[in-house]
């Protein structure tokens, strides 16, 4: 059997379905404009101070978007019972997931591009390292997906993903170095910050965006996959453990 | 048919949830080109099987073989090989009925040319050809389980996994249900069949196994089955008035008869010896109720459920039709 013509026929499925219907499409235009729009006027600064604060909406955006599709495509789909008729296909677990999550990543991804498509109107993008950009966009939207999995596979109801996924998100904004510096952060809290994966995707993008980075670009990586592995095997493991009773 | 290999092979399952034992020692086998059927009341442990048997469920103990392979072992490739249509329709609310189809079949391998094909030969089988641009969501109970049904045989699948097909749904829909199921068993397909109407059962089914409380009391032929009723007799009288209280008066009268209260008019009679009308019409009327019908029954396999499992037939699938009612789809 070919197995990725049923991974396609996920990805489609789910594009259609979830992803390309019009509340997502005005919700990633609409969320990185609010971002950036809070955190321009809050600053204060001039049209020169939107490539600094470009990696930050960049990183929520894809934070946001991914993780509030997975309480849909997968938590709502395994409260429908629809999820039963994914499991009882001959495709392995491994791919079955990442066919549900490659929509979400995709969808990360192209809302990570939103506001960097806005900011090419008010600000020159000439020196951004696209090298250093495109993989931590990548990497962020992968990470940040299976956090949104390891989320949905952890509740039973969609509340409880969209609740306990803001218990992860909202501190993250404020952790992870988006807006505020993570050197400026109280010594308690620092600690915090090094465990979570947004704050070695937004070290990329700083770099990327010709801003100052905290770490080695080889440990923001190391750390991004690290953290992209973890979650997506303790995912499988919870939906062996619990779906596959 | 015995003489067909075994295409389900399942040796001393069990299955507990916390401190309740939901399969206890259960083993059978069901034969390529069989319509089986698994019958019991509503918690006796037909779903569990059903989903250890397709991959949705672990057992705690025992073997399950689909056509010979080891499901512990290589659960894919035997789920390749069956085809499930669940008690409840899980299709997808926001996709056509053509649409869900071909996702299905892609599922399974099928290319896209093979798929749509399918979909609409089953579309036009099920008699849905005309909704098949229409959302999922939009279909009535009796075209969603067609539908359902026609997804889970979208790959021509060698086993079909049937829970509940009729339940719930309006008469007609059912019957052509039942057809369907007979023309796939008719054109090879090993049907496994779950259901709280033992008539369809015993219209559709070639062997059946009773389960009760996690156990399997019996499995036989239909025709092994209804031969325990030979010599039996039953009467059914239907009143005008309340017949509750009747059962214990005529069972005290009438010690050779067994009485059982079928609805809150009309209770049953059985007995190894003929039944004579006249006296019992006597008795029920000097108790100031009126017979409104009396009626000779031909011993049915509902009966052998009854004297086998000690569970009431009707009162089985009504508790089971107000499940359905109460869980909407």
């Amino acid at each position: 059997m070919n197995r990725w013509v049923a991974f396609w026929s996920i990805l489609v499925k789910d594009m259609r379905a979830y992803y390309l219907k019009p509340p997502n499409i005005s919700w990633g235009l609409i969320f990185p404009l609010a971002w950036t729009g809070m955190f321009f006027i809050k600053s204060g600064g001039g049209i020169e101070d939107l490539l600094a604060l470009l990696p930050g909406v960049v990183a929520i955006s894809i934070l946001f978007g991914t993780t509030s599709m997975l309480a849909v495509t997968v938590t709502f789909e395994k409260k429908n019972r629809s999820f039963e008729r994914l499991l009882l296909a001959p495709i392995s677990l491994e791919l079955l997931m990442l066919a549900k999550t490659a929509g979400a990543i995709l969808f990360g991804a192209v809302n990570a591009f939103v506001p960097v498509a806005m900011a090419v109107f008010f600000t020159d993008l000439s020196r951004v390292a696209w090298g250093m950009v495109v993989p931590a966009v990548f990497l962020i939207a992968v990470s940040s997906t299976f956090l949104g999995l390891f989320i949905a596979v952890s509740v039973s109801e969609v509340f409880e993903a969209q609740t306990f996924s803001n218990f992860f998100r909202f501190p993250m904004i404020f952790l992870c170095g988006l807006f505020f510096p993570i050197e400026q952060l109280p010594a308690l809290l620092r600690p915090l910050s090094y465990a979570l994966p947004l704050t070695y995707g937004t070290d990329m993008l700083h770099r990327g965006f010709g801003g100052a980075s905290l770490m080695p670009v080889v440990m923001d990586f190391g750390m991004l996959l690290f953290f992209c592995a973890t979650l997506f095997l303790i995912s499988l493991r919870n939906i062996k453990r619990r779906w596959i009773i | 048919m015995e003489n067909a290999p075994p295409v389900i092979e399942a040796c001393n399952l069990a299955k507990k949830f916390d401190d309740f034992t939901a399969v206890e020692s259960v083993t059978f086998n069901v034969f390529e080109g069989e319509l089986f059927g698994f019958l019991g009341p509503n918690g006796a442990g037909k779903t569990t099987t059903i989903n250890m048997l397709t991959g949705l469920a672990r057992p705690d103990a025992g073997t399950i073989r689909i056509a010979g392979i080891d499901c512990s072992k290589s659960l894919k490739a035997a789920q390749h090989l069956l085809g499930v249509v669940p008690d409840e329709s899980n299709l997808y609310p926001e996709l056509s009925g053509y649409d869900n189809l071909c996702f299905c079949g892609a599922l399974y391998g099928l290319r896209k040319r093979e798929r749509q094909a399918r979909a609409l030969e089953l579309l036009k089988r099920f008699g849905l050809a005309a909704a098949a641009d229409r959302k999922f969501a939009g279909y009535s109970r009796g075209m969603k389980r067609k539908l359902t049904i026609a997804a889970g045989i979208i790959h021509n699948p060698r086993i079909l996994f049937l829970d509940e097909p009729t339940t719930g749904i309006d008469v007609a829909s059912a019957r052509q249900i039942r057809q369907l199921i007979a023309d796939l068993n008719t054109g090879g397909t090993t049907v496994f069949l779950t259901t709280h109407y033992i008539k369809e059962a015993e219209r559709l089914c070639r062997r059946i196994a009773f389960i009760v409380n996690g156990r399997l009391v019996k499995i036989d032929t239909v025709d092994n089955l209804m031969r325990q009723t030979d010599g039996r007799h039953v009467v059914r009288f239907t009143m005008t008035e309340e017949a509750e209280g009747l059962c214990k008066a005529i069972s005290g009268a009438f010690p050779h008869l067994q009485c059982q209260t079928v609805s809150q008019e009309a209770i049953r009679l059985e007995s190894r010896e003929p039944v004579r009308i006249g006296p019992l019409v006597r008795f029920i009327e000097e108790r100031g109720a009126e017979v409104s019908e009396a009626r000779k029954l031909r011993p049915s396999l509902e009966d052998v459920f009854v004297s086998i499992t000690g569970i009431a037939a009707a009162a089985m699938k009504q508790e089971q039709e107000k499940r359905k009612s109460g869980d909407g789809a």
